[in-house]
């Protein structure tokens, strides 16, 4: 498991790769958290396209997360989840945070 | 000899790191199904939620044996039974429910039990405060290329 960050503007990417369960949640939660009390970004996003395995920890990693964001009225987005990182998403609630899918215009190019 | 089912019986320590051990012990052990990838992906995410259950509830402040067993059933059905001898839940029912969690500080979102019981056909719990929990799931598998060819 690795997760780097990436600051744009008032935008703070976290991006995860490899696997996402509880033990590699810890150190996820750690290095974003300390990104986002520094930076304090209007969004955070959870880049998700590296992720090969996840499970309800992955939705206590983000909910933990908007919890901090919200302080300050942060939001936070879900890019690029798999499907089945998707299916855990919705039995969570979460569907709604998964940021715009690409149109089928773009999915043709 | 053939009528002795396949079976397997794991003991992990109770450490964090071992949840993706259980993980790929479950997963190699399904593939003499020949799962579909979805299913593996089920079964992986079912049996990391039931251990990450003992790790975090079971034992709060110790190392513990966290059981696993696994047997197939008929030629399609997979029989996973994770078991631990920690502090047990007063509520099975309570504890359930989604969303519900005692460890909200933790990071826990309160839905290990609504992925097992989403990701596999059936879920028992049975738990005794004191003694330790039981977490029974049984998964039938589509088997590709059962019918021939089906994928």
């Amino acid at each position: 498991m690795s997760v780097e960050i990436i600051h744009d503007n008032k935008c703070l990417t976290a991006v995860i790769t490899g696997e996402l369960d509880h033990h590699s949640a810890a150190d996820i939660r750690i290095a974003v958290e300390g990104e986002l009390e520094r930076s304090m970004p209007d969004m955070l996003v959870f880049d998700m396209d590296g992720v090969t395995f996840m499970d309800s920890s992955g939705v206590g990693l983000i909910l933990g997360r908007a919890r901090t964001v919200k302080q300050w009225g942060g939001k936070v987005r879900i890019s690029r989840p798999s499907p089945r990182a998707e299916k855990i998403l919705k039995l969570s609630g979460l569907s709604g945070l998964i940021a715009g899918k690409p149109t089928g215009k773009e999915t043709a190019k | 000899m053939k009528n002795t089912a396949n079976y397997m019986k794991i003991t992990l320590a109770g450490h964090s790191k071992n949840e993706s051990i259980a993980r790929m012990c479950a997963a190699a052990f399904a593939s003499q199904l020949d799962p579909t990838i979805e299913e593996v992906s089920d079964i992986k995410a079912a049996v990391s939620e039931a251990v990450t259950n003992c790790i975090v509830h079971a034992y709060p402040d110790s190392i513990g044996d966290i059981d696993i067993k696994m047997k197939i059933i008929g030629d399609d059905t997979l029989y996973i039974k994770i078991s631990d001898k920690g502090t047990g839940i007063e509520d099975v029912d309570k504890a359930m429910e989604p969303m519900f969690t005692t460890a909200p500080e933790d990071d826990r979102a309160g839905l290990g039990f609504a992925v097992m019981q989403s990701f596999t056909d059936s879920l028992k719990v049975r738990s005794k405060p004191g003694k330790g929990t039981a977490v029974t799931m049984i998964k039938t598998l589509r088997r590709r290329g059962r019918n021939g060819q089906t994928d």
